[in-house]
């Protein structure tokens, strides 16, 4: 197993059902994307857990980083009104 | 043994039994590289076409008779499948080169039985799907291997030409599928064209050398569809059965 090292990783996108999104499953090894997408197939939708798959390179995604949290999130945190719930629906205010 | 298992079953039965053991028996040569497979990813890959193959045995066999019965305690003699499923798997490059042959056959000739409507076009039509996947990670790999570094080149190379000799049995017609009940079944010498059209492409694209055979006429191995069967069969049918053998009716 030691040569899985070689090969570049994938993260792997599934999409359960027509009208979802992709939805990250995980990851995997593989030399080429195409097989990259044939493994995704194998390890990712043998329980029929799929439409449709993606795959892209692991080095390819920017990801945020851990030492970033407090800058990035928490400010949101104390700020209720921007989720909809927050205010009351006036009333006979139709189609909301 | 309870049931006898002649040769001269009903011709459904002896149809039942060469495609079912053809699937029995390379299902269990591909499960042997549980735990040995190159990188795990291969590994569940397959495993999951010895899965498929296994299912597609169970189907064929209950057309024969008792699927245990006929799949644990019949002697090596009774096993009607093709000697190329039966061929150790080597490196992984020769278990490749056999996948791509018996895919490649498999495909063609499910295609046919499916699209007509004899007794095997619904389990040909459900299999003919799952065994697209298997000639197509075949051909992957045959490309992969043999265009890629010298090694593989030469491997890829060294598996295709071991077993190009056990391929002419696949157009050995098996009977039942011949056309005799109606069913405008299968062509043979064109099924051959096609396979060797099919195999030949996918060859040389991957920059090998397409095996050449006897000569037509000449002494070729395989006899596999009569009970005749190469070395390695008797031992992989006793680690294959062994447990069945000591523990009768076993279950969990």
């Amino acid at each position: 197993m030691s040569s899985s090292t070689e090969w570049p990783l994938w993260e792997v996108f599934v999409r359960s059902r027509r009208g979802l999104s992709h939805t990250h499953a995980g990851s995997l090894h593989a030399p080429d994307a195409e097989m990259a997408l044939r493994n995704a197939r194998d390890l990712y939708t043998r329980r029929s857990e799929g439409v449709s798959i993606w795959v892209v390179p692991s080095a390819q995604i920017t990801a945020s980083s851990p030492d970033e949290k407090d800058s990035f999130f928490e400010p949101a945190g104390d700020k209720p009104y921007r989720h909809p719930t927050f205010y009351d629906i006036p009333e006979g205010v139709k189609h909301l | 043994m309870s049931t006898p298992l002649t040769p001269t079953a009903p011709t459904a039965t002896a149809t039942a039994l060469a495609l079912g053991d053809d699937a029995l028996v390379l299902s269990h040569r591909l499960g042997e590289w549980a735990g040995h497979a190159p990188v795990l990813e291969e590994e569940v890959a397959l495993a999951n076409i010895a899965l498929d193959l296994l299912g597609q045995a169970r189907v064929l066999l209950s057309l024969a008779g008792d699927e245990d019965e006929l799949a644990y305690l019949r002697e090596e003699r009774a096993f009607r499948n093709l000697q190329l499923v039966e061929q150790p798997n080597g490196d992984f490059a020769r278990t490749i080169a056999r996948q791509l042959y018996f895919s490649t056959y498999q495909n063609l000739l499910y295609g046919q039985l499916a699209s007509g409507d004899g007794t095997f076009a619904p389990l040909a039509a459900k299999a003919v799907k799952e065994v697209a996947y298997h000639q197509d990670h075949a051909e992957q790999w045959t490309l992969r291997l043999g265009d890629g570094t010298a090694e593989s080149h030469e491997r890829m190379q060294r598996g295709l030409d071991a077993l190009w000799r056990f391929t002419g049995e696949m157009f050995q017609p098996v009977g039942g599928l011949d056309g005799a009940d109606g069913t405008g079944g299968v062509v043979w010498p064109a099924l051959r064209e096609s396979w060797t059209a099919s195999v030949s492409a996918v060859i040389e694209k991957a920059t090998l050398t397409v095996p050449t055979g006897p000569q037509e006429g000449a002494w070729a191995a395989g006899a596999g569809r009569q009970g005749l069967h190469t070395e390695s069969f008797g031992r992989m049918l006793a680690e294959m059965q062994h447990l069945h053998r000591s523990h009768p009716g076993a279950s969990w």
